[in-house]
């Protein structure tokens, strides 16, 4: 830290900067916080002033809630394949754009318009979520007119007559939404694991040549285990979003705030948002954030643990 | 660079063969089967992400029985006028809205970021780990836990759906992020200059002004970056904090709720082109900010997730 600073009358200088920034965050985000805590024991409603202390009650109503259940099975579903699939992927495509080119130099040369691919595959994580939305809920349309039935149709491998109702029907609809999360995320980790495989020295590379290794080895034993902090974090920021999902599915399916059909796609932000803007449970809503909170939690500690490593330095 | 490879690459077909023609030769055809099964795989991904975005933004030329009919139709006119309508129908209203919230917050979300980054950075007083920590701690919790209690006090500053409600909000979710990325940029900077702006006279407010934030510029544009998309994203904090209070009330929503607003109308009604020449209208400015500086994008959000 710097010593020039450690002058006198400087207090005033410092509270001066950290007031506002201070105020608004204590303000809008950490006292919400808090007060969750403290609803989640409440029957409060929301509309009335007055409420009553409920004690554990919201919780152990939760532990009873089918819809809630259901919501949290589907978000452990999501937690477990969305990062899965995302980081495969995205592991392979950086693996092709960085070393899938003619490997006259032995596999560590990049394919011809990698910075083509870079820029489209990257392109979705800059649109919003509720122009996803609109998007591959027009792509899923249940007749032909969708893109998805009207390709499929051209192919011969659905009947015009009955398309498939891709939204609609509860076998295909999470996975359909998991699709559309899996589709805007690849491009960011693929850059994002092309610049931690940029960074790794190309001797490296050499000696592992030299050694007389193929291309799958080197990406196994030299690429990976040197990624494996990158892929570490995108476990975790993928496990947030898989939590999250709330604008897809209240947006793509049916019901009031989405989780339909007959809540085949629930997800516990959308119960949580019907439950306090549509049934007023202010208190139950919050025990529902507060179960999410932990489950966050639990998802990085776990993620963090289940992948660590020796880690290697270069 | 391509010479450095090339030597040890010499070296290795030497070692397992002494560098035969034919081993040579099966070297070359399994770099290129590799470089057709590589291209391949890459050109079907990008075909997967090209083909929807395009095939909606062709669908606001359509008609609505070419909509519904075949997806695989092309527009029979090429008239502007589902871009019109979409413009009337709030699209412009609610590009207006996200533009007059974002004007304040991002400048206000940098402005009080690196204030508190700054000071927490590089000045030594009691209790700076913890607020360091406390601002930074509130990027691991969902937002959904605060979304009760955050609408109630909302409504107690009698801010709902009002601009300067929605601008506060932002500012205080992106600061934990702000600080985070900032505060460890500070850090970096070197301390010869601040004694020498301290020796010229110059106070705090005035070293921070003139010389830490230009030094900073790489920081701030990298975290500015990150701030915009994900304020010109945002959908939760806006469609519980932006939503008419009485019946009098104007609507005042955003971008990204007026797209989920018109999706919803337009799904019973007949005008689908005005849907998808709504988010093709929003996708226009992504994609040109995008392609203008898609380096620092990709750089701003790569660094900001690996810190």
């Amino acid at each position: 830290m710097s010593h020039v600073a450690q002058g006198r009358g400087r207090g005033g200088f410092i509270a001066g900067f950290l007031f506002a920034p201070l105020a608004l965050y204590l303000t809008f985000v950490i006292w919400p916080y808090v007060q969750t805590f403290g609803y989640s024991f409440t029957n409060w409603t929301g509309q009335s002033p007055t409420f009553d202390f409920v004690g554990l009650d919201n919780y152990s109503a939760l532990t009873k809630d089918e819809v809630f259940r259901g919501a949290l099975w589907h978000n452990v579903l999501l937690l477990v394949f969305v990062p899965t699939i995302t980081i495969l992927l995205a592991l392979f495509f950086a693996f092709m754009v960085n070393a899938g080119g003619r490997g006259g130099a032995g596999g560590v040369q990049g394919v011809r318009g990698s910075a083509f691919y870079k820029i489209v595959y990257f392109f979705p994580q800059v649109l919003s979520l509720a122009i996803l939305a609109v998007l591959f809920g027009a792509v899923y349309r249940s007749d032909e007119g969708g893109l998805l039935n009207g390709v499929l149709t051209r192919l011969g491998l659905v009947d015009p007559q009955t398309p498939v109702e891709w939204l609609n029907e509860p076998r295909f609809v999470l996975w359909c939404l998991l699709l559309v999360v899996v589709w805007h995320g690849v491009g960011f980790y693929l850059v994002l694991f092309s610049a931690a495989m940029q960074s790794i020295p190309k001797d490296i590379y050499e000696a592992a040549l030299l050694d007389g290794a193929g291309r799958a080895q080197t990406f196994f034993k030299v690429t990976l285990p040197l990624l494996w902090d990158s892929v570490q974090t995108s476990a975790v920021y993928l496990g947030i979003a898989a939590m999250d999902m709330f604008v897809l599915v209240s947006t793509m399916t049916s019901g009031q705030f989405g989780g339909g059909p007959d809540h085949h796609s629930e997800v516990m932000a959308t119960v949580l948002m019907r439950n306090f803007l549509y049934f007023g449970k202010s208190g139950y809503a919050c025990a529902m954030g507060v179960v999410m909170l932990a489950l966050t939690m639990i998802l990085s500690l776990v993620t963090l643990r289940a992948t660590r490593r020796e880690r290697i330095e270069f | 660079m391509t010479t450095v490879i090339k030597a040890p690459g010499e070296a290795a077909a030497e070692r397992s063969g002494a560098g035969r023609p034919a081993d040579r030769d099966k070297r070359g055809s399994d770099g290129m089967v590799l470089n057709v099964f590589s291209h391949g795989f890459l050109a079907v991904w990008a075909v997967l992400i090209i083909l929807p975005l395009v095939w909606l933004a062709l669908g606001s030329f359509k008609t609505d029985a070419q909509i519904g009919g075949s997806a695989l139709s092309w527009p029979s006119n090429w008239h502007l006028d589902a871009f019109g309508r979409a413009w009337d129908k709030g699209i412009g209203d609610y590009f207006a809205n996200t533009l007059i919230v974002m004007v304040f917050s991002v400048p206000l979300t940098m402005l009080f970021g690196s204030m508190a980054a700054y000071v927490l950075a590089r000045y030594p007083f009691p209790g700076n780990r913890f607020i360091y920590y406390f601002f930074v701690s509130g990027a691991m919790f969902p937002v959904f836990l605060a979304l009760v209690p955050l609408f109630f006090m909302v409504k107690r500053f009698d801010m709902l759906n009002t601009y300067q409600g929605l601008i506060l909000v932002y500012v205080a979710y992106s600061m934990p992020f702000t600080v985070f990325f900032m505060h460890s940029f500070f850090r970096t900077l070197p301390t010869a200059v601040h004694e020498a702006a301290v020796i010229d006279g110059a106070s705090d407010t005035r070293i921070f002004f003139q010389v830490m934030v230009p030094m900073a510029k790489p920081g701030l544009i990298s975290v500015g970056i990150f701030n915009v998309l994900g304020q010109w994203n945002q959908y939760i904090l806006p469609s519980v904090l932006m939503q008419p209070q009485t019946g009098s009330d104007p609507e005042r929503y955003l971008l990204t709720q007026g797209l989920i607003q018109l999706q919803q109308q337009q799904g019973y009604a007949t005008d689908l082109p005005v849907l998808f020449a709504g988010v093709t209208i929003a996708m226009i400015p992504m994609l040109v900010v995008y392609l203008s500086f898609q380096r620092q994008i990709q750089a701003g959000l790569t660094s900001a997730t690996l810190k």
